[in-house]
């Protein structure tokens, strides 16, 4: 047999190879909704559904002697659109309301307030926050202070005096001014996607041939096992990277998420990443070689650290010492990275080639790894 | 006669946990996952911010600048990384992610201050991450009012004319974990039933045994119940097992009536396994029951309000929230361990899920006897 007669068999019988896992793909009502359906879901959910921003939060104004000087508090919190405001009587029925979660805040005015307020006692503005969601307390306090510290301003000069906070503070946020969370959620979700595809889907598909006998059949058949992986592979690959772009049209047009990178090194970030993702779901079908383990397996290594260790809610630095050092083993970790810079600040080098590089070095470890792996198991 | 019955049901219930637990695999899905997800997600999981990487660039020689910035370095939540001293510095440290802050004191800081004109202190934020942007800004600005009333205080320049005294209830030093541990609970307790009763009907037909089922004397009914009971059992002993761990190893505080808490949990685990069954009805394989339970997990994850708040989300989402058992568990479960709540408050969010809980139940029911192939 000639070269040119060897290549061609090759070339055929890795072909027959990616029609036939297509098929199965495409068959699978499973894999469908994996594949298509649930990035979907997550997209809109992210995109329109979940956000970080308190508005509206509900609060209950509690003003024992109304008059004008309290009027002006009020009427703060009534015009600020991160508030919706109401009324009680009394603290009593303020509190009941808080208990019921009705309402995350309570706003007091004694009834001395005014007469405080004018002889210039200080009186104090009392004020409860619902605590246990701890992150949304601590946004509305700031509200609440931004508020007061308005209304102080505002109060000062009405009495022909101006308030001078001694350090005056002026805020610039870069990439992200209003700082919408959507912005940064969305992004993120391109890795989350393609981690879907790549380890969760892709770690099912080699399990399935032993689940089913199959495996011993591919493996007396000319197939060669470089053949045999590249055939799996390849329309996960491509189907990995169709989501990502699907992912990314829309998170731009529908969304409204900058771009500011460049499209090529976001195209050569997303197949490293999805390589690496593919080498560790390969690697986890090869070594549990059942599906119901390998599915369980890889929701636990590559979804859920994908979804938590990345960055992409959770701010790595935040975290103890030890987790930060078992993010670096997270290949999403990179990727969010690479992705939250490319969006909303552009081609930072430093970023983007450090990140990269990680990921490289990665998907050579865990090529190793499968490559070694798979000739003990398959051969 | 209904002796013989709850026998029926009593030795089916028997053979679904013997399914269960004989199996290597899935005793290693019961106890390892779990494990793994609550100290992941409890030490992981956090919105709190420490040590903010800080970069200051003082352009004041003064001494009320130093002050100032010591008072930076003992906060815990941040951490003075460098110091720069020109404008251009500025950017690569943000761009490279190197600082998440910068603090610019103005060159006539001091000065200004000893002669009671405002001084002014610029600071610019990655924007990247919204919310850590936002906390840390939080942060800033309240180290800034510290700064500015013990200024006012000392030199006895304009006192602002009424103070706030913010106090935060339940959750008094607002430790994101009490918040997060608190869901986990819910979380893993769904996770764990549902795939349990998710693949117990895929289980059966992938091995051919559910028409034989279908063809003993026991009623559509009957086998609703015998494959439920295994799932409800297994929840509330997962679900105990984390609320030990969240309350003796993480510290989290249990304010309320456990009562009420279990009741909770009972109602919340009718609709998990109705879901479940559900999904294990539709199934043909087991590979289609996990997924298909996957399916339903991320979106009621989502949607649940563990991480993100359900009044944050829009209208039409809201609505869709109300189909959502965790949503009522997680409030159930907050509300005992943070708020101490009693069954009255919590009354609204029984009646809902025992609803979607009659409902999922019956649904599953149905598609037992209707996809009998």
């Amino acid at each position: 047999m000639n070269k040119a007669t060897a290549s061609t068999t090759t070339n055929r019988r890795l072909w027959g190879m990616i029609i036939k896992e297509s098929l199965q793909i495409m068959r699978d009502p499973s894999s469908i909704a994996i594949a298509f359906i649930l990035p979907v879901v997550l997209l809109f959910l992210f995109g329109y559904g979940v956000s970080l921003d308190a508005k509206h939060v509900p609060v209950g104004l509690v003003i024992e002697q109304p008059n004008a000087a309290t009027a002006s508090l009020s009427g703060a919190f009534e015009h600020s659109e991160y508030f919706k405001t109401s009324y009680f009587h009394s603290i009593q029925k303020a509190e009941m309301a808080l208990d019921a979660r009705r309402i995350d805040g309570i706003i007091w005015l004694k009834n001395n307030f005014s007469k405080q307020l004018l002889s210039a006692r200080e009186p104090p503005i009392a004020v409860r926050v619902n605590g246990v969601n701890s992150n949304q307390a601590g946004i509305t306090q700031g509200f609440i202070q931004g508020v007061w510290i308005n209304w102080l301003e505002h109060f000062a000069q009405g009495q022909g005096r101006k308030l001078e906070m001694a350090v005056q503070m002026e805020q610039r946020v870069w990439f992200n001014p209003a700082l919408t969370s959507t912005l940064f959620l969305v992004p993120g979700l391109v890795a989350i996607i393609m981690t879907l595809i790549g380890s969760m889907l892709t770690s099912m598909v080699v399990a399935r041939e032993w689940d089913r006998g199959t495996m011993e059949a591919i493996l007396v058949t000319p197939l060669h096992i470089n053949e045999f992986l590249a055939g799996k592979l390849i329309p996960y690959f491509i189907l990995g990277m169709f989501s990502m772009v699907f992912t990314v049209t829309l998170a731009i047009w529908q969304f409204e998420v900058p771009f500011r990178g460049s499209f090529w090194i976001l195209l050569l970030a997303s197949m490293l990443f999805m390589l690496v993702s593919l080498a560790i779901g390969l690697l986890i079908s090869i070594l549990s070689k059942n599906q119901f383990v390998a599915g369980q397996v890889s929701i636990i290594v590559s979804f859920l650290p994908a979804f938590i260790l990345s960055g992409f809610i959770f701010d790595i630095q935040s975290m103890p010492d030890a987790i930060q050092i078992i993010t670096h083993i997270v290949p999403a970790r990179y990727f969010v990275a690479i992705l939250q810079t490319l969006f909303l600040a552009g081609d930072v080098w430093p970023v983007l080639l450090s990140n990269m590089g990680a990921l490289l070095l990665m998907l050579f470890i865990f090529t190793v790894i499968v490559r070694k792996k798979s000739n003990n198991h398959l051969e | 006669m209904i002796l013989t019955q709850l026998q029926a049901i009593f030795a089916l219930a028997i053979k679904e946990f013997l399914a269960l637990l004989r199996d290597k695999r899935s005793r290693m899905v019961l106890i390892g996952p779990p494990i793994a997800q609550l100290l992941v997600f409890g030490y992981a999981a956090t919105f709190d911010l420490n040590h903010v990487p800080v970069a200051i660039y003082n352009e004041d020689t003064g001494i009320v600048s130093r002050d100032f910035i010591s008072r930076l370095q003992g906060s815990p939540n941040f951490k003075i990384i460098q110091s720069i001293h020109k404008d251009a510095d500025i950017a690569p440290l943000i761009d490279n992610k190197k600082a998440l802050l910068v603090l610019h004191i103005d060159p006539r800081f001091s000065n200004n201050l000893q002669k009671n004109i405002p001084a002014h202190v610029q600071i610019i934020l990655d924007g990247r991450n919204s919310n850590t942007a936002m906390i840390a800004l939080n942060y800033m600005q309240s180290l800034l009012m510290d700064f500015n009333l013990n200024w006012a205080k000392l030199h006895g320049t304009s006192k602002p004319p009424a103070t706030l005294k913010i106090r935060a209830w339940y959750n008094e030093n607002l430790q994101s974990r009490w918040f997060i541990i608190s869901g986990i609970i819910a979380i893993l307790t769904l996770v764990v039933t549902l795939t349990v009763t998710a693949l117990s009907v895929a289980r059966e037909r992938e091995s051919g045994t559910f028409d034989q089922l279908l063809v003993t004397p026991l009623t559509p009914l009957q086998i609703l119940i015998g494959k439920a009971l295994p799932g409800i059992v297994i929840g509330i002993i997962e679900a105990s097992f984390i609320i030990v761990a969240a309350v003796y190893w993480f510290d989290i505080p249990l304010r309320g009536n456990l009562g009420a808490l279990y009741l909770g949990l009972f109602l919340f685990l009718l609709s998990a396994v109705g879901v479940g069954l559900m999904i294990s009805a539709i199934a043909t394989t087991q590979q289609q029951a996990v997924l298909g339970a996957f399916l339903f997990l991320v979106p009621a994850v989502i949607l649940s309000g563990f991480a993100t708040p359900i009044a944050n989300m829009p209208e039409i989402i809201q609505w869709l929230t109300y189909i959502d058992p965790l949503r009522y568990i997680l409030i159930i479960i907050r509300g005992v361990f943070l708020e101490g709540d009693s069954y009255t408050l919590l009354f609204n969010q029984y009646w809902q899920m025992a609803i979607i809980g009659i409902v999922s139940l019956a649904t599953a029911g149905w598609l037992f006897r209707k996809r009998m192939y």
